[in-house]
């Protein structure tokens, strides 16, 4: 009975699970590399989002996909010069 | 003024070259006027699988160099006469001896005459696919549910966008539910959480179709086929109609619960 149930639960986390799980981090990085203009464009508008709030360093400003083993992360480093001076 | 669809996948062996002979059968089984165009160059193939190999005179350099006309390289189907038409790959070795352009203008020319023209692409993303989708309105990517073709539909989806076809569809070839039923095999709403485009068809996989594919005659006109069926609605749904997509889980689950209350599923 215990070999059924496990059977019935976790036969829906069959190995598809993973394909899926792989298929995901693959297709970031893939798509990510393949249109080197995607980063540029996402550091464009980053700026004239943050510049809103805070002076930062654009030269300086850093965009990259960090790929681990089961995770993409997005890592921004953004030198902030001052904050500004809020409007309230 | 017919459309012209080109039928392509990245990965190769997924099935482009069997959906495109059967949508080409299905619709003209549905009256429309079809011609299709194996783009496939040293690798003819789409002859074979309409059964038409023995009938090819000339092929598709012979027209665009001009050495006959491309009425003479039309080869007539078994079954539906001039209102199914091929047009066969050559068989050189020299890739690029067919240009984009040339083939922009062959496409606009068999448009005129016929409702659809349908472009089997070779595997790949060089000369080949370019040359398929330069002439083409719309797309259809060919996948399997494995994770290689997936991948690779993804990136043919990014190469469609960047040739200007916009929202391609896709069709799931070779789906085995008793696999997905097990968790062993991407399900449709998977592929389509992860590639996020028009789903147009789903094809269960289907010994038959070597069967078909053996005598030379698409299974789409083999009406106790379950892949046949799958094709059919697909051509149905290329002339607008609505169809609801095969549910070929539904089924399965149903005999799934029927096994489980007979207790036959230990
Ligand atoms: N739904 C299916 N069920 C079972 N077999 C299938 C199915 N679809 C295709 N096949 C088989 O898979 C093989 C490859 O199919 P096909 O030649 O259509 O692929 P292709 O994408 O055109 O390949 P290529 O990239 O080499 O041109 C063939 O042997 C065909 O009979
Ligand atoms: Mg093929």
């Amino acid at each position: 009975m215990f070999e059924f149930l496990s059977k019935l639960f976790g036969g829906f986390e069959g190995s598809k699970s993973r394909a899926k799980e792989r298929l995901r981090l693959v297709l970031v990085h893939d798509r990510a590399s393949l249109s080197p203009g995607l980063v540029e464009a996402l550091k464009e508008e980053l700026i004239q989002v943050i510049t809103k709030y805070l002076e930062i360093d654009e030269e300086g400003l850093e965009v990259n996909f960090d790929k681990g083993d089961d995770s993409v992360a997005l890592i921004a480093n953004i030198p902030v010069k001052s904050v500004k001076r809020s409007a309230r | 003024m017919g459309k012209v669809i080109v039928i392509t996948s990245g990965k190769g062996g997924v099935g482009k070259t069997t959906t495109t002979a059967n949508l080409g059968t299905g619709l003209a089984a549905l009256g429309q006027k079809v011609c299709l165009v194996d783009t496939d160059i040293g690798l003819r193939n789409l002859d074979v699988v309409m059964g038409l190999e023995n009938r090819i005179v000339y092929d598709l350099l012979h027209v665009v160099e001009g050495q006959c006309r491309l009425r003479q390289a039309l080869i007539k189907d078994k079954q539906f006469g001039d209102r199914l038409v091929l047009l066969p790959a050559p068989q050189t070795r020299e890739k690029d001896a067919v240009t984009p352009e040339q083939m922009k203008a062959l496409t606009e020319e068999l448009r005129e005459e016929y409702d659809f023209v349908l472009l089997d692409s070779p595997a790949g993303i060089e000369h080949g696919f370019k040359n398929a989708v330069a002439g083409a309105d719309t797309a259809i990517v060919v996948t399997t549910p494995e994770i290689a073709a997936v991948r690779d539909a993804d990136r043919i989806i990014g190469l469609l966008e960047a040739a200007e076809l916009y929202d391609p569809q896709l069709i799931i070839n070779r789906v085995r539910p008793n696999m997905v039923r097990r968790g062993d095999m991407m399900s449709i709403s998977d592929i389509d959480d992860i590639l996020a485009i028009d789903i147009l068809g789903v094809v269960p996989d289907d010994q038959d179709i070597i069967v078909s594919t053996n005598k030379g005659e698409p299974i789409v006109t083999d009406p106790k086929s379950k892949a046949g069926q799958a094709y059919r609605n697909i051509a149905r749904r290329l002339l607008g109609e609505e169809v609801p997509l095969m549910n070929l889980q539904e089924r399965k689950m149903m005999h799934w619960f029927k096994r489980l209350l007979s207790g036959e599923a230990q």
